[in-house]
């Protein structure tokens, strides 16, 4: 009996021998939430643009040409969007959308009405939405509600109807802004719930679906925002385009001026190469999105399951798996985890990781190459210590069961590594 | 070796981690973010924790082709070394910021959490060797070039610590050597100035960073038999031997210069007086580190009680007052010796022991 639990005991030993044998010079890129590898027909479609000339802008021929890809693309991501294509604002990415979006509808608004000078945004927003917001109020005289979330870091919708319903001397509300899905943990948003709340007060509302788009259902059908921010380069699309879905109706004031392109909104000459790439991109995920946001689930449990049997007292952040959302819908992206590792610090597991071939964030900003505490941990009530512990896995595409299993087999060595190096 | 090489942004930093490479060790580098405050752009010669230093940094990993990355010791460093620089200016003392930053970031926050993620040393771009006698016993010992020579603000961290430090420019010829050298290598900050400045003291006004962060503190000037000369912002700006910054209102009897002799923080006085007054042929210090056994009985020794001073004959002897205390004998004498310095204490070029000083006698 003995002599069988030996051989049992040693036939595991052997086996994970042969995987951190197999992991070594392994490589296994689980960070797809920072930027994720370019789809192949993005790739092909920008190969094919990029060898052309003209300025979609100029009256001649060449212009045409080059216009006709823009347009032609910019119907695509409507489509894919449920938007319409004149709704569509090309900009330079996730960051410049949702600065024009919060600028931009918070100039329009105080224009209408002096009073609207209330920004209502989720207190787990992206920087993006956070600092243009925290700008205006430091140079322009708004004001900021910072709309708190739950212990799983999802906005409590009480919270917005109180806020909304302030009678307030620091002006009326001028938007909301609440991203569809959480880039740090992956929390989804209620955000038709927003949307109804928001509209029953005639408050315009934005939302930020830079993580979401690809893997959730991101239909204005649906959720009748008057402001959605995307971007390519999470969906496959190169770095450098996003959009902002501006409803018909939406006032807004341009941050970007120059030569008046798209609609007098945003000049800046259009990038005929990487708008398309954007719309192959979109128009692939969107396509594949229920079988991949399956396939992606199934990895993600695969990982959970696996860093809960290996290092049982990481703490995953955000709702449970599983757990349904707004009408029934996700609680959570399917592709991002994000734990906290109790005693150690973020610094040392990316460390330790990177050298043992994989490729992860904190999942949050960072400062000159410092990781800050994750404003999105402690507005979901986490210590600044806890949240230094945070360590985010993130997967997409070109994820595979391959990927989970070489992380799975580092982590309890580096998490035990930093565990001895401690909080620095 | 599995090698952590601390790159500051600067040519030493950078040229130290590649003769690191080149010596065959897998080095990883790591800048320490050591400024809470990192969006303020230092530029030139100031600091060594500006984000253009950091960006510098990186450059020059890639260059060799080494991992990098920024751990953040901001907080241990605003806890140790800001912090006790705070402490000894409001104790009338007079620190050195760099011993401390040496002691409590390079070789201990730094080194500890190194070791503990698997490194076997910390390589920096300090002026200094570190040999291995026949017993292989190791001795901290002057740069070949006595003018960078950084030995004083390292013996802080006592032989155990050595054993983990690497200096690999300690046999460089000249700084302009390290330069040409960081050149040839195609690292951009070949032509970087050095810096010389407190870091976290950013226009390198020590006396405004001090009121900015203890106030205003007013009081008196007396002269050595207790008349009030003058008045202060703040005992804790002085240091002893200090002449400059001195509005004394009435002019000495004898129409001399002036200086600094002594702050008292608890009464919050500055007494000042002729320049003779300032030598002195004995000092005690406290926390001594012994790279050898510390000397029961007196012994001979050079004797360096600032960054750039010039060693002065002395002896030197463990004090019974204290397991880690000592006393220095100085055969000529020396101006100026404030508590909270650093001495150091030489045989040859080797470094037998140091301590801080905490009291003098003429």
């Amino acid at each position: 009996m003995a002599g069988a639990a030996v051989r049992a005991g040693s036939a595991v030993l052997r086996r994970l021998a042969a995987v951190s044998s197999l992991g070594a010079g392994r490589e296994a890129y689980l960070d797809h939430a920072a930027t994720t590898p370019m789809h192949p027909l993005a790739l092909e479609a920008m190969a094919r643009e990029l060898t052309r000339t003209g300025n979609p802008s100029s009256l001649h021929a060449a212009g045409r040409a080059a216009r006709r890809v823009v347009e032609e693309s910019r119907e695509r991501i409507a489509a894919a969007l449920g938007a319409d294509p004149g709704e569509v604002l090309l900009t330079s990415g996730g960051t410049e959308a949702d600065n024009l979006a919060v600028k931009g509808i918070a100039w329009a608004r105080r224009r209408a009405d002096p009073a609207a000078r209330r920004l209502l945004v989720s207190a787990v927003e992206h920087h993006a939405v956070l600092d243009p917001a925290r700008w205006l109020v430091e140079h322009e005289g708004a004001s900021l509600v910072e709309l708190p979330v739950d212990r799983d870091g999802v906005l409590a919708l009480g919270g917005l109807a109180r806020a909304l319903d302030a009678d307030d001397a620091e002006g009326a509300p001028a938007l909301v802004s609440v991203m569809w899905a959480n880039n740090e943990t992956g929390a989804v948003q209620p955000v038709r719930g927003v949307v109804g709340l928001a509209h029953e007060r005639g408050v315009p509302v934005h939302v930020d679906a830079v993580q979401s788009v690809g893997t959730l259902r991101v239909d204005l059908q649906q959720v009748a925002a008057d402001a959605v921010s995307v971007s390519a380069h999470k969906v496959g699309g190169p770095v450098g385009i996003g959009a902002l879905v501006a409803r018909r109706g939406l006032a807004l004031e341009p941050v970007l001026h120059g030569g008046g392109h798209e609609r007098g909104v945003r000049s800046g000459t259009l990038p005929a190469a990487a708008a398309a790439g954007f719309a192959a991109a979109l128009e692939a995920a969107v396509a594949s999105r229920e079988a991949e946001a399956r396939r992606l689930e199934g990895l993600c449990e695969r990982l959970v399951e696996g860093v809960r049997a290996t290092v049982p007292d990481a703490v995953l952040q955000g709702p449970r798996i599983g757990a349904a959302g707004e009408d029934g819908g996700p609680a959570r992206l399917p592709g991002i985890a994000l734990w906290t590792f109790p005693g150690c610090d973020g610094d040392s597991l990316i460390y330790l990781l990177d050298t043992a071939g994989v490729r992860c964030s904190t999942g949050a900003a960072c400062t000159a190459g410092v990781a800050q505490p994750s404003h999105v941990l402690l507005a979901s009530g986490l210590g600044e210590e806890q949240a230094r512990g945070a360590l985010r896995l993130s997967l997409g595409r070109t994820s595979t069961e391959a990927d989970v299993d070489h992380v799975l087999a580092v982590l309890p060595d580096a998490v035990a590594r930093a565990r001895r190096a401690g909080l620095a | 070796m599995r090698v952590l090489a601390a790159l500051s942004g600067g040519v030493d930093s950078a040229v130290a981690a590649a003769r690191a490479v080149d010596a065959g060790h897998d080095v990883v580098g790591v800048h320490m973010a050591l400024s809470r405050n990192r969006d303020q752009m230092r530029t030139g010669s100031r600091g060594c924790c500006s984000i253009e230093d950091a960006g510098d940094a990186r450059r020059a990993a890639d260059v060799l082709g080494i991992p990098y990355y920024v751990w953040d010791l901001s907080e241990r460093f605003e806890q140790t070394v800001v912090a006790d620089f705070l402490a000894e200016y409001e104790a009338g003392r007079t620190p050195n910021p760099c011993v401390r930053c040496n002691e409590h970031i390079k070789f201990e926050a730094l080194l500890d959490k190194g070791v503990a993620l698997g490194f076997d040393a910390v390589c920096t771009g300090h002026y200094a060797r570190v040999e291995i006698d026949d017993d292989g016993v190791r001795a901290l010992h002057r740069a070949r070039d006595a003018a960078k020579d950084q030995s004083y603000v390292l013996a802080v961290m006592g032989p155990e610590r050595l054993a983990r430090a690497m200096f690999p420019l300690g046999d460089a010829a000249t700084k302009d050597d390290v330069r040409r050298e960081a050149a040839a290598r195609g690292l951009s900050v070949s032509a970087k100035p050095d810096s010389y400045d407190i870091c976290f003291v950013a226009d390198g006004d020590t006396q405004g960073f001090l009121r900015e962060r203890l106030g205003s503190r007013p009081g008196d000037v007396v002269d050595a038999d207790g008349t009030v000369v003058g008045r202060h912002d703040g005992a804790y700006a002085y240091t002893v031997g200090q002449r400059r910054g001195l509005a004394l209102g009435r002019p000495a009897a004898d129409g001399r210069a002036r200086y600094v002799l002594e702050v008292q923080p608890a009464t919050n006085t500055v007494v000042v007086g002729a320049a003779e007054l300032l030598t002195v042929h004995r000092l005690t210090g406290e926390r001594a580190v012994w790279f050898d056994d510390a000397p029961r009985a007196w012994r001979e020794c050079a004797v360096q009680v600032r960054a750039h001073g010039t060693p002065v004959p002395g002896r030197v002897r463990a004090a019974s007052t204290g397991a880690q205390d000592l006393e220095v004998e100085l055969h000529e004498g020396l101006r100026g010796i404030a508590p909270g310095q650093s001495v150091v204490l030489y045989d040859g070029t080797r470094v037998l022991g140091q301590a801080t000083v905490a009291g003098s006698g003429r």
